[in-house]
């Protein structure tokens, strides 16, 4: 079989769920091989992840630069491949652009934000959603290897634990022009709330909060149900919490089980990141809020008298 | 330094948008707008421009003949000049191909500083700048929230998924940034009628020599195959609080167990 190569994440030194994802995608298409920047000592751990296969790159200063060392390693693993079918990308801004350089340099396809990915007869068939999921559109790879970035919560399972032998691979930047990292401002620990683009359970606030200081009511009903927080562009704009909560057209897209729009009316900028969800539930005092449009359960109504009420009854259910 | 701004048509994102199931190409026709990511672009091209005497920025964008709309924008916003790639060839082009397209464009004059919106509101790739990067061998600054040039070195803070990295670079770089960058400038009254004076160089695809075997939908890299609209929502149930509006939401949360 094919070889179908992933590009691994780390978080904290170990594979990130994306990259276990990732692996069991490519086990749908071919033999998973992993491919990292940085030390053998994870190949174990991929290997239980489905890797058959662990490239690893060793680059001095790798990580004080940006994106070309994963695309030099990339680039250096379907060489080494032979016979590669697929290399499969995360989602992070990060891996998503070490895909498109990737596919640059050996003359590749690209395949961006894809929700689905199936065996085909002429290769991968890759399921995209098109403004924010108003059209699901399906695609092939016209010519060349595609590189294809897969959104979390794409597939489900996980790949047969694997041997995870380890290729070394020489991998140099040289030949390009860099740009080097000289501080990283992350949260060094992972939050307790889950990852917003892959939450099962989203709560958002719009303006209707009214203030940063109300807007907790979002954080307070979120840790109820173990949900990430969203926020509308013009809770944003106003300041009522950070930027990377920003769902909707120039912000996050999401498609939870179960998504809460609290005090957002539901503009179509919103809409177009989150109206994939499976379940969607809005409450906002103003009847004619286009939010409604797309509720499945809607409440016209004060969210300062409505939200506790549904955490106090939640809270009994559980008792 | 010689500077140039990539700029696109798009749907306007407050209309309802479409994908022709024939064409399986976007609706185009209806309410196109420069798209809002750009003009930010515009904008921090700009400012870089005005630190640096001297310096000349060109408004790039390859799209029908309806483009020369956003160039203008552009140009009325204070672009020197600009260069339109147009030809019914390039139509349905993928990322793989604009990125193409664009870097035969820009390659010969040498540009110092390349600046770009990180992600269109149409298509959402987002991996156009980063292709371009590969393309014409520049350092590669994306997804910038901030950007200061000074001397030869560029500086910004890259968005990531988890916070920012400060990072550096040497021109000649390629720059994209993120919508946080800075607000768009309205363009005044003696800048929309300069304008129209400012020149437009039309390229075809002859005059980027791309061979015409490599382009348009024709031969693009990622083929659709189905374009399927959503199904519209199932209306649900609207009430109105009467003080237990809470209580029966929960009840609605068991009864479809997600509680």
């Amino acid at each position: 079989m094919s070889q179908v190569l992933v590009l691994v994440e780390l978080v904290g030194g170990a594979p990130s769920a994306a990259t276990a994802e990732l692996l069991a995608a490519a086990a749908l298409l071919g033999d998973p091989a992993a491919v990292l920047v940085g030390s053998a000592d994870v190949a174990p751990e991929l290997g239980r992840l489905g890797a058959k296969t662990v490239f690893v790159a060793t680059l001095d200063g790798a990580e004080g630069l940006l994106v070309t060392p994963q695309v030099a390693a990339l680039e250096a693993a379907v060489a080494a491949g032979g016979d590669v079918s697929a290399v499969l990308v995360g989602s992070s801004i990060d891996a998503r652009e070490a895909g498109a350089r990737l596919a640059i340099r050996i003359d590749a396809a690209y395949q961006g934000d894809v929700v689905g990915i199936t065996a085909g007869a002429a290769g991968p068939v890759v399921t995209q959603q098109a403004f924010g999921g108003s059209f699901t559109v399906t695609a092939v790879a016209g010519r060349g290897i595609p590189v294809i970035s897969l959104r979390p919560h794409s597939i489900s399972g996980a790949a047969p634990a694997a041997a995870g032998q380890v290729v070394e691979l020489d991998i140099s930047t040289d030949s390009v022009r860099s740009t080097r990292i000289v501080a990283r401002h992350e949260q060094a620990e992972v939050s307790a709330r889950p990852d917003l683009k892959a939450a099962d359970i989203v709560v958002s606030g719009g303006r209707g909060l009214g203030s940063r200081e109300k807007f907790v009511l979002v954080e307070q009903l979120a840790d109820v149900f173990g949900a990430a927080v969203g926020a509308s562009r013009a809770a944003v704009d106003a300041g009522y919490t950070e930027h990377n909560s920003q769902v909707g057209q120039t912000g996050v897209t999401v498609s939870p089980n179960l998504y809460i729009a609290l005090g957002i009316s539901g503009a179509i900028q919103h809409r177009a990141g989150m109206q994939s969800a499976k379940t969607i539930v809005a409450i906002n005092k103003d009847s004619s809020a286009p939010i409604f449009d797309i509720a499945d359960f809607g409440i016209v109504g004060d969210v300062f008298t409505v939200v506790p009420q549904l955490i106090e009854a939640v809270k009994a259910r559980r008792a | 330094m010689k500077i140039a701004v990539l700029v696109k048509e798009v749907p306007d994102t407050w209309g309802d948008r479409a994908i022709d199931p024939g064409t399986k190409r976007v609706v185009r026709g209806k309410d196109m707008v420069i798209d809002e990511i750009n003009e930010k672009a515009v904008e921090a091209a700009l400012l870089v421009k005005e630190a640096s005497p001297g310096s000349e920025l060109t408004v790039v964008t390859m799209g029908p003949k309806s483009s020369l709309d956003v160039l203008r924008k552009a140009l009325a916003m204070g672009a020197d000049n600009a260069i339109h790639v147009v030809d019914d060839q390039l139509a349905g082009s993928d990322a793989v191909q604009t990125s193409a397209a664009l870097a035969a464009a820009l390659a010969p004059r040498g540009f110092d500083l390349v600046v770009a919106g990180n992600e269109s509101t149409d298509g959402r790739t987002a991996a156009v700048p980063a292709m371009l990067s590969e393309r014409l061998g520049l350092a590669q600054l994306t997804f910038l929230r901030t950007l200061n040039v000074t001397g030869s070195e560029v500086r910004g803070e890259r968005m990531t998924d988890g916070g920012h990295v400060d990072v550096v670079a040497s021109l000649p770089a390629l720059v994209s940034v993120t919508e946080q960058i800075a607000e768009a400038r309205y363009p005044n009254f003696k800048g929309l009628m300069a304008a129209k004076k400012k020149p437009v160089d039309t390229l075809s695809l002859a005059d980027l020599a791309l061979p015409s075997g490599d382009t348009g939908a024709a031969n693009s890299w990622s083929v659709v195959d189905t374009v399927i609209p959503r199904p519209p929502r199932e209306g649900g149930t609207i009430i109105t609080d009467d003080g237990t509006a809470g209580t029966q939401l929960a009840d609605f949360l068991a009864t479809a167990k997600l509680i």
